[in-house]
């Protein structure tokens, strides 16, 4: 029974926040005193040379207001927003590519994000959840401070240094990677795949560097406190061995609120890959929504905006919901 | 496989130098661990240094053309000039300032709101708690950065310095309210709150003269994280051309130096520079606040 209440709270969190989330997205822009309308009339009609009648402009109005879903009061827009999202994920035609919808460019994007972001946080995590286990077990030995120092030194430093630092040292410094990657589309072979992974690997390394230091750090105070537990004291005066006691006894209860920090910490690890993508022009969701800032192309903005909230909650939604199957003082509560 | 260890063998630790003479520094002894000190004296540096050598700054270094063009690193540009005529040494001088202002005056909004909000749910509880906390918490969960972009690609132009900072705030106080709601939470069940709760003392007072003392200590560890927090964000919108970039702060001196393809036209420096200088402050703040929250911890006796 424990569990179902569990998954059942948890679900109703996840719709609150998409709800919350969504509704954010719709009421910032529209508090803005700035209408983007206004700015897409005047770049047509500069780019008419003013030729433009009163009339045709009301109309070009008309059109736009009904595109980008700006038309009525604040409530009849508000329902029609979410009616659309909801129902047919529609974020009607980007401007700069129009007709091209929304949905469909960022459709393209999502599975490089995805799949970058994924790869780094696992490999991140993994990574540093070992590194801090060994610091936290051996904390009274020196070599053990020598780990802590790196976590220290990796964890302040914010992805737009690390990226540059990365960019510098392995693209300039060590001319092992291009200075600016060219990603292939279209018909995959072999070398085109080849040649992704190996450009991927930029990002990928700041990535992995920047979920490396927290990591260490949580894990190695956990492991730290785990260590004097009387389950651990006991397991010693029982025999069991070194490495048994550590990966067998702190380790397994030290993850556990690894898990849980992963899950509210996705929000900051989606922002780093954007940021990431941006500065690396990997053509993920960020590189999108970097050519739609620059160009003004606000539903392309808005629709990258909610997909983002929609896949970290649900990355949320999951990691919670496999926690009873990791945890069984849930499951037997 | 078995991993040989002296675990038994007693700790080895940096005793702390006892002060001889009692005095006013005498109570304040207690807080100075290794930590704190390496990042109060970066911290003190920085921030003496950024403050009162603008001073003497032969120009504003954020005109374009004041000097010649890319000059390498003399005796009177110590690091260079840049691709705009800017002298680099002068306008990291000046975005260190500025990234700290700002840092500093979204830590205070930040600290108010959260501390109201986190102390008022923690200790009120019941229904408006939990409202609160699903706010708090989907503000946790959404991501910060594409919000910012897109009001970031709104204003931008229009907008003051101040307004970049007003924004981190709304943004900001999620997480500080968090803990200090949850400290809150156990304070309201100790006994002295029921006494004064019983000699007539409202909410108000309460959390303002019974609780906020204890959450205090870890209003200081927030502060500064929030520094960080906020220095950070900023320059993440400026590296991507969505801040104020015409100020210097951390991140409108990467953003020029990447516009500029600094990288390809050989001109490290531009952009070693302002690393530097960001990766030092931001361990200064980072080993402030663990030296403090360190500090304050093996003073209440959990450790």
């Amino acid at each position: 029974m424990g569990a179902l209440v569990y998954i059942a709270k948890r679900f109703g969190l996840y719709l609150a926040v998409l709800f919350i989330g969504l509704s954010i997205t719709f009421l910032l822009p529209r508090l803005m005193p700035i209408n983007p309308v206004d700015g897409y009339i005047g770049q047509i009609q500069s780019r008419a040379n003013g030729a433009l009648s009163a009339e045709a402009i009301a109309e070009l109005r008309d059109n736009l207001e009904n595109l980008y879903g700006l038309k009525g009061n604040l409530f009849t827009q508000y329902v029609d927003y979410m009616k659309r999202i909801v129902f047919s994920f529609d974020f009607g035609p980007s401007f700069t590519y129009f007709p091209q919808p929304v949905s469909q460019m960022l459709m393209a994007a999502l599975p490089w994000t995805l799949s970058l972001l994924l790869t780094a946080t696992v490999i991140a995590w993994t990574l540093g959840n070992l590194v801090g286990l060994v610091a936290g077990y051996f904390h009274k030995k020196k070599a053990a401070s020598i780990l802590e120092f790196v976590g220290i030194l990796l964890y302040p430093i914010p992805y737009y240094i690390l990226a540059v630092t990365v960019l510098l040292l392995l693209a300039y410094v060590f001319p092992v990677f291009p200075l600016s990657a060219t990603f292939p589309v279209g018909q995959m072979s072999w070398e085109k795949v080849g040649m992704i992974i190996y450009n991927s690997l930029l990002p990928g390394i700041t990535l992995v560097l920047a979920g490396f230091g927290w990591n260490i750090l949580s894990m190695k105070a956990l492991a730290v406190a785990t260590t004097e537990e009387p389950y651990v004291i006991y397991a010693r005066l029982k025999g069991a061995s070194n490495w048994t006691r550590m990966t067998r006894y702190v380790f397994r209860n030290a993850l556990l609120p690894q898990v849980t920090a992963l899950a509210l910490s996705l929000g900051m690890v989606f922002n780093g890959a954007l940021l990431t993508e941006m500065i690396f022009s990997y053509p993920g969701i960020g590189l999108v929504m970097r050519a739609a800032a620059t160009g003004g192309d606000y539903n392309v903005l808005y629709g990258a905006i909610t997909i983002s909230i929609i896949a970290v909650a649900t990355a949320g939604l999951v990691i919670d919901l496999l926690y009873p199957l990791l945890d069984p003082r849930i499951r037997h509560k | 496989m078995t991993i040989d260890s002296k675990e038994m063998d007693p700790v080895t630790l940096v005793e702390t130098p006892q002060a001889a003479e009692p005095g006013l520094f005498q109570s304040f002894l207690w807080l100075i661990n290794p930590r704190l000190a390496v990042g109060l004296t970066i911290l003190t540096v920085m921030g003496l240094g950024s403050f009162i050598l603008p001073l003497f700054a032969p120009a504003d270094p954020s005109v374009q053309a004041t000097y010649m063009r890319n000059l390498p690193a003399s005796g009177a540009h110590w690091l260079g000039t840049n691709a705009l005529g800017q002298d680099i040494f002068w306008f990291l001088v000046f975005a260190i300032r500025n990234s700290l202002m700002l840092g500093v005056l979204v830590a205070v909004g930040v600290t108010i709101v959260a501390t109201t909000v986190g102390l008022s749910a923690g200790y009120i509880g019941g229904r408006f708690e939990r409202l609160v906390m699903l706010i708090v918490d989907t503000f946790i969960t959404i991501p910060l950065l594409p919000i910012l972009i897109i009001l970031g690609s709104l204003i931008r132009g229009n907008t003051s310095f101040f307004t970049v900072g007003f924004i981190i705030i709304i943004f900001g106080w999620a997480w500080d309210a968090r803990t200090v709601r949850s400290m809150a939470l156990s304070i309201r069940e100790r006994e002295f709150i029921n006494m004064a709760r019983f000699s007539g003392a409202n909410t108000a007072q309460v959390i303002i003269r019974e609780v906020f003392p204890y959450v205090m200590a870890y209003t200081l560890v927030g502060f500064i994280n929030t520094i960080l927090f906020a220095i950070n964000l900023e320059a993440t919108l400026a590296v991507i051309g969505l801040s104020k970039v015409e100020v210097p702060t951390l991140g409108s001196i990467i953003f020029w130096a990447l516009n500029y393809n600094a990288l390809f036209t050989g001109h490290f420096l531009w952009l070693v520079a302002p690393i530097i200088a960001s990766v030092t402050l931001f361990l200064g703040l980072f080993l402030t606040s663990t030296g403090f929250n360190a500090a304050f911890a093996e003073r209440r006796g959990v450790q």
